[in-house]
């Protein structure tokens, strides 16, 4: 899995609530037997027209924000579909960090698989985020998962809370089903007791 | 101190932890894994890539869904990107000894029609799916959630998951639905009092006299919806209904066996003494057909209703919400919900294409014809939901009434094998998402029960449907 320590970014913002997977990336761009080359797809009703002409007012199609490596969002961001072409667009895209007020489960989870850090913020630090990201070129934006820090444009710093595994797999790039592996002899002695107490319940 | 009592979630969950972790996430057994067409591609890949097996496989089930065609199954899928996506679900399952019920199989259909269907999913069972309404299997009692593709790769490895414990919250129902008023509009009633949120970060069980009083298949609705309210699940304790739901299916225990698992799911139901971290009451009677009129399942009023005027929302989140959504379904706030005329009905999906479902659905069609103007489908749930209608005869009142007739698949639910909504058309649908875009790009989603789809196919327009009976 790809490791994350710091991102250094302007960060675009995407004041919505409740973007779903389906807004991410369209069901119709996730039949593919690949995870990556998404990235072009990637909002696409929010970034094109139905002709594929780019949508000039949209934060994701003007500069600086084009290059944007930081997404802040609005809550329940990533709600729906457990697709995880979503958190594959936005990598591909090139997005390292969504922060936003509260994201939806699954997308959280699958979020740390692929390389991009979800932080959660109270909904009035993000609203005043969403404005300095606004700003544009000059707002330059640090997050760093080590210290667990957030820096915004007016020096402010804000700290957020992580998962300690899910932030071990992410700074070390850790293959979590090699990590879950290890743990074979429990597993195994977990099968042999629930084999003896619910006989009825494993399959073959 | 006297052990507090436990919930129906803790109950399951307690009884898969194979290890607690220091951070206080925990190894969690999983007993079955439902597997589809759309999200499993790219986990057989990392395993193959990665030498790794599949570590039980008689604990899967693979089936396609997502992408087959619903219109014609005579020869080879016609779309390629389609036609390799789906033979790959079949070939990774044979590689990886992996149970199948391929394309032609009369047990084909949707994941979460199917997996009850079979005797799969049990009560006390956790049940993961690479799909969001996987949810849909706690209406049998089994600990049911939705994961990602990576986690799909990580279950079929190892038979376990990494996770963390939700919190649970308990929606009590009360009351008694009206008639022609479906689980499905007591589902999108309980999403719009919780909201597309509020559910979030908990195991929703559903309790309540009128949770007892529903059909095994009404029950299935309600915790297909679980997710729209975003819950991690929902569950409903298991009782005799479900002990008679389950008996004599293919995959079900049976004989001595059978008695020692009936014994065992007698004990999950919740504690009297157990807590919830909330708890939400809502009563049924007098609840009116639903339909949603907005881009997300929480944005719904009664069919007598009208569209709402974003002005009239005290939460400035809550109207720029209505104010998108509006200006997406292009509709004017203070439209009554019965001057809205659909282009196209959708009678399926995951959420409502069971037998009961069609029944419903029928009983409205029978005798009558389907407005002018508007295209109307049904699809099946599963292979053998389209056997039993037409043993009853439905798709003959369906067809006579100028319904098209399909085979099973989640089709314009999730639009990507070719059924879609054309832009700009407004769709009467029975599935469980309204999101922008999510039937077709420009498609715009209503939301309602089969009994409402059916009555406003053939009205040309939103309609109560208790006028029509």
């Amino acid at each position: 899995m790809e490791p994350f320590a710091r991102v250094t970014s302007v960060a675009a913002p995407l004041p919505i609530d409740n973007v779903d997977t389906d807004v991410i990336i369209p069901a119709e761009f996730g039949v593919t037997m690949e995870r990556g080359g998404l990235g072009p797809h990637a909002f696409n009703a929010l970034r094109r027209f139905p002709d594929g002409a780019e949508r000039p007012d949209f934060v994701l199609n003007r500069d600086p924000w084009r290059q944007a490596r930081i997404l802040v969002a609005g809550a329940n961001f990533g709600c729906g579909s457990s697709r995880e072409h979503a958190p594959w667009a936005l990598r591909d895209f090139g997005f390292r960090t969504i922060v936003a007020p509260s994201f939806a489960d699954i997308f959280y989870g699958n979020c740390f698989r692929n390389g991009i850090l979800p932080v959660r913020l109270p909904a009035e630090v993000v609203a005043g985020l969403m404005d300095q990201a606004g700003q544009g070129a000059n707002a330059v934006f640090t997050v760093d998962l080590e210290a667990q820090l957030l820096t915004a444009p007016d020096g402010g710093t804000h700290r957020f809370e992580v998962d300690p595994w899910r932030r071990r797999c992410l700074l070390e790039g850790l293959d979590e089903i090699g990590a879950t592996l290890t743990a074979r002899p429990a597993i195994e002695r977990f099968e042999a007791g629930y084999a003896a107490r619910r006989p009825w319940a494993l399959p073959g | 101190m006297a052990a507090m009592g436990r919930t129906l979630f803790a109950k399951v969950w307690d009884d898969h932890v194979v290890e607690e972790r220091p951070d206080g996430s925990v190894l969690l057994f999983i007993d079955r894994h439902l597997i589809h067409d759309a999200t499993s591609p790219q986990a057989f890949s990392a395993l193959r890539q990665a030498g790794r097996t599949a570590r039980r496989p008689a604990a899967g089930l693979a089936v396609a869904d997502h992408l087959v065609p619903t219109a014609d199954r005579g020869g080879p899928i016609a779309d390629p990107r389609l036609a390799v996506q789906v033979a790959a679900l079949e070939a990774n399952a044979r590689e990886f000894g992996i149970p199948l019920l391929p394309l032609g199989d009369a047990t084909q259909g949707i994941v979460h029609v199917v997996g009850p269907e079979q005797g799969f999913v049990l009560p006390g069972l956790t049940v993961v799916c690479g799909d969001s309404h996987t949810s849909t299997h706690g209406a049998l009692g089994a600990l049911a959630f939705g994961i990602g593709t990576s986690e799909v790769e990580h279950v079929i490895a190892t038979q376990t998951l990494v996770q963390s414990r939700p919190r649970q919250m308990r929606i009590r129902l009360s009351g008694t639905l009206g008639p022609q008023v479906a689980a499905k509009d007591a589902a999108l009633a309980v999403i719009a009092a919780v909201g597309a949120s509020g559910g979030a970060g908990h195991a929703i069980e559903f309790a309540g006299p009128a949770t007892a009083a529903l059909s095994m298949e009404e029950r299935m609705t309600l915790c297909n919806m679980a997710i729209e309210a975003g819950a991690r699940t929902g569950m409903i304790a298991p009782d005799e209904r479900t002990f008679a739901y389950l008996e004599g299916r293919p995959m079900a225990p049976a004989g001595a066996d059978w008695q020692a698992a009936v014994a065992y799911w007698r004990t999950l139901a919740s504690d009297a003494d157990a807590v919830f971290d909330r708890e939400v009451a809502i009563e049924l009677s007098g609840l009116a057909p639903q339909v949603s009129w907005g881009t997300n399942p929480a944005q719904t009023v009664a069919v007598t209703g009208r569209v709402p005027d974003p002005a009239g929302f005290a939460e400035a989140a809550e109207r720029q919400a209505a104010i998108r959504a509006l200006a997406y379904m292009e509709l004017a706030p203070g439209t009554a919900m019965a001057d809205i005329r659909p282009d196209r009905v959708f009678i399926g999906s995951c959420t409502n294409a069971r037998l009961s479902d069609l029944r419903a659905a029928a009983a409205i069609a029978r005798g009558r014809r389907v407005a002018d103007g508007v295209i109307a489908q049904v699809v099946p749930g599963s292979g053998l939901v389209k056997r039993a209608a037409e043993a009853e005869g439905l798709d003959r009142i369906f067809q006579e009434a100028g319904f098209q007739w399909h085979e099973p698949g989640c089709s314009m639910c999730v639009a990507i094998n070719g059924d879609r909504v054309p832009a700009g058309q407004r769709c009467a649908s029975t599935s469980n998402r309204n999101f922008e875009g999510r039937q077709g790009p420009g498609a715009r989603t209503h939301l309602m029960s089969p009994a409402s789809a059916a009555a406003a196919a053939v009205a040309g327009r939103f309609v109560d449907v208790r006028e029509l009976i």
